[in-house]
C-alpha cells in the first residue's frame, strides 16, 4: 500500500505562567525590544463601526479568576469581511480584526477596544450573527481553547446556523455577552462548573 | 481548486486538557466535551504580519536585550527550522513568537521566584516572520532547568517556547522546544501531558552540526508543523450552493 504524505502538527504544550514575556512583554516590564505589544491596538480614527470594549475575565473550577490568562480575539470589520484571507473582498485598512491582551495581574480582568463586526457567511451561505472569536492560553491550560462571544438581542442569534447545531441549547447563553452600557459587553468565560463555557474543537 | 476548511485536529496527539499530574490542568481544563465544528471563514482567515515590523534584533536574544557592548550570558545557540502545514508545504509569512529562562533557568517576570540570578544583558524574548519557503532562524543561548512547583521536587527541562501563527486564527499553536539529549525531557509532567512517545519527539530538536558556526554557536533543527487545509475539488461548488 502506498502511504499518505500527511505529516502531523506539533504538539501543544502550556503557555505556561511567562506567555507575557514572549507575547506581551512591555505588558510585563520588558521594554525597549519591541516598540510596543502586538495585537494593543484595534482601531484608530478612520475605523469605520461602531465602537465598543469587550471585557471579562477568565475563572477556573474553583471559581477564582485567572490572573495570568492571554485572550486573543479575531473578528470581521463592520462589513462582516475578514482583514486577511478573505475571499470576498478587501476589509477596512484602518482595522486589524485580531487583538491580545493579558488579564491584569490583580484582578484577572481583560479588554480591547474594537468595533461591532458585520454578519458573516457560514459555508453553506447562510448567515452567521455578529460574533468574535476567541483563543484562551494559560498556565494549566494544555491546548488552547477556542470559544466565541456573540451580542445579546439581536435578531440573527435564533436561526444563526453555527449557534443551532448546538445540542444542548441551554448552553448556548454561555457564547452571549452581556451589555453593561451601549458600547461595552462583558463576556466571562468559565473554563469548568455550571456555567461553563462552550469550547469548540474547530 | 482553492482552499478549503482546516483539517481537525488530533486530539490524540495532542495533549488531554485534563492531566492531573500537571496540577493546575485539575481545575483550568474544560469538564464537558469539546463541541466539535468544521471551519467556517472565522478560523479560516486570521491575521497575518508583514516583515516590516520587525526589529534588526528581534530574532536576536543575545542581543536584543543587552546594553551596548554587551551580550547575554551562556552557550550561544542558533534555532531553526521551517513552518509547514500537515500537506507538508511550507508556510511563508508565519510570525514565530519565543520566550525562555536565561542560561541559569530564571526567567525576567514579576511573578518568577528562582533563587538564580537574573542576566542583566538578557530579556528572553524574540520573533521572526518566516521566508518563502517558510524558513526562520534565530540567535539566542541556551536556556537553563529550572524547578517549578507542582511536585516537591519537579524540574522544567530545558526549553524555549513558541508562539505561531500561521494563515487562519484555528492554526494557532503554543508549544515548547526540547533539546536532543536531555535526561530531564521524561520525567516532567509538562511533557508527560503528551501521551504518544511519537507527540513527544516531534517537540525536540536535534544539535544540527552542519549548521553549526565554527568557533561561534551551535545549531539545533527544529521544525513546526501547523494545521493543513482540504482542498474543495468537489465541494462548495457553485451547484451546490
Ligand atoms: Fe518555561
Amino acid at each position: 500500500m502506498q502511504k499518505l504524505t500527511h505529516i502531523k502538527e506539533n504538539p501543544s504544550q502550556t503557555a505556561g505562567p511567562y506567555v507575557h514575556i514572549g507575547c506581551v512583554p512591555n505588558f510585563c516590564g520588558i521594554t525597549g525590544v519591541y516598540d510596543q505589544d502586538l495585537g494593543a491596538s484595534m482601531v484608530n480614527d478612520q475605523t469605520k463601526g461602531d465602537r465598543i470594549t469587550v471585557t471579562g475575565s477568565v475563572f477556573d473550577g474553583t471559581g477564582t479568576p485567572l490572573k495570568d490568562a492571554l485572550v486573543e480575539i479575531w473578528q470581521a470589520d463592520a462589513n462582516g469581511i475578514y482583514p486577511n484571507g478573505d475571499p470576498r473582498g478587501d476589509a477596512d485598512q484602518n482595522f486589524t480584526g485580531w487583538g491580545r491582551a493579558a488579564g491584569d495581574y490583580d484582578t484577572g480582568v481583560w479588554s480591547f477596544e474594537t468595533i461591532k463586526p458585520g454578519a458573516v457567511p457560514f459555508p453553506d451561505g447562510r448567515m452567521m450573527a455578529p460574533h468574535i472569536s476567541f483563543w484562551i492560553v494559560a498556565r494549566g491550560i494544555n491546548i488552547g481553547l477556542q470559544t466565541r462571544m456573540y451580542f445579546p438581542n439581536d435578531p440573527m442569534l435564533a436561526d444563526d446556523p453555527w449557534l443551532t447545531r448546538i445540542e444542548h441549547q441551554n448552553r448556548v447563553q454561555t457564547l452571549i455577552a452581556t451589555e453593561k452600557t451601549p458600547t461595552t459587553f462583558q463576556f466571562d468565560i468559565h473554563l469548568q462548573g455550571p456555567d461553563e463555557t462552550i469550547f469548540f474543537d474547530v | 481548486m482553492t482552499d478549503g476548511p482546516l483539517f481537525h485536529r488530533d486530539r490524540n496527539w495532542h495533549p488531554k486538557g485534563f492531566t492531573p499530574d500537571y496540577k493546575t490542568s485539575v481545575v483550568r481544563s474544560p469538564q464537558k466535551a469539546l463541541l466539535s465544528m468544521n471551519t467556517t471563514l472565522s478560523e479560516e482567515t486570521g491575521p497575518v504580519f508583514g516583515h516590516e515590523m520587525l526589529g534588526d534584533l528581534d530574532n536576536d536574544l543575545i542581543l536584543n536585550f543587552a546594553q551596548p557592548g554587551e551580550m547575554a550570558l551562556g552557550q550561544r545557540i542558533i534555532v531553526h527550522g521551517r513552518v509547514l502545514d500537515e500537506n507538508g508545504r511550507g508556510v511563508p509569512g508565519a510570525l514565530l513568537e519565543f520566550w525562555q529562562a536565561n542560561a541559569g533557568g530564571r526567567y525576567r517576570h514579576a511573578k518568577e521566584g528562582y533563587l538564580a540570578p537574573l542576566d542583566p544583558n538578557f530579556g528572553g524574548c524574540g520573533r521572526t516572520i518566516t521566508g518563502d519557503d517558510g524558513g526562520y532562524a534565530f540567535r539566542t543561548i541556551k536556556p537553563g532547568a529550572y524547578p517549578w512547583p507542582n511536585g516537591v521536587n519537579d524540574w522544567r527541562p530545558a526549553h524555549i517556547h513558541f508562539s505561531v501563527f500561521g494563515r487562519s486564527f484555528g492554526q494557532r499553536l503554543i508549544t515548547q522546544m526540547y533539546f536532543e539529549g536531555d535526561p530531564m525531557i521524561p520525567l516532567c509532567p509538562i511533557v508527560r501531558t503528551i501521551s504518544d512517545p511519537d507527540a513527544v519527539a516531534q517537540l525536540i530538536a536535534p544539535l544540527d552540526m552542519n549548521n553549526t558556526i565554527p568557533m561561534d554557536a551551535r545549531a539545533y533543527k527544529f521544525d513546526i508543523v501547523l494545521r493543513g487545509r482540504r482542498s474543495t475539488l468537489f465541494e462548495n461548488r457553485m451547484e451546490g450552493n
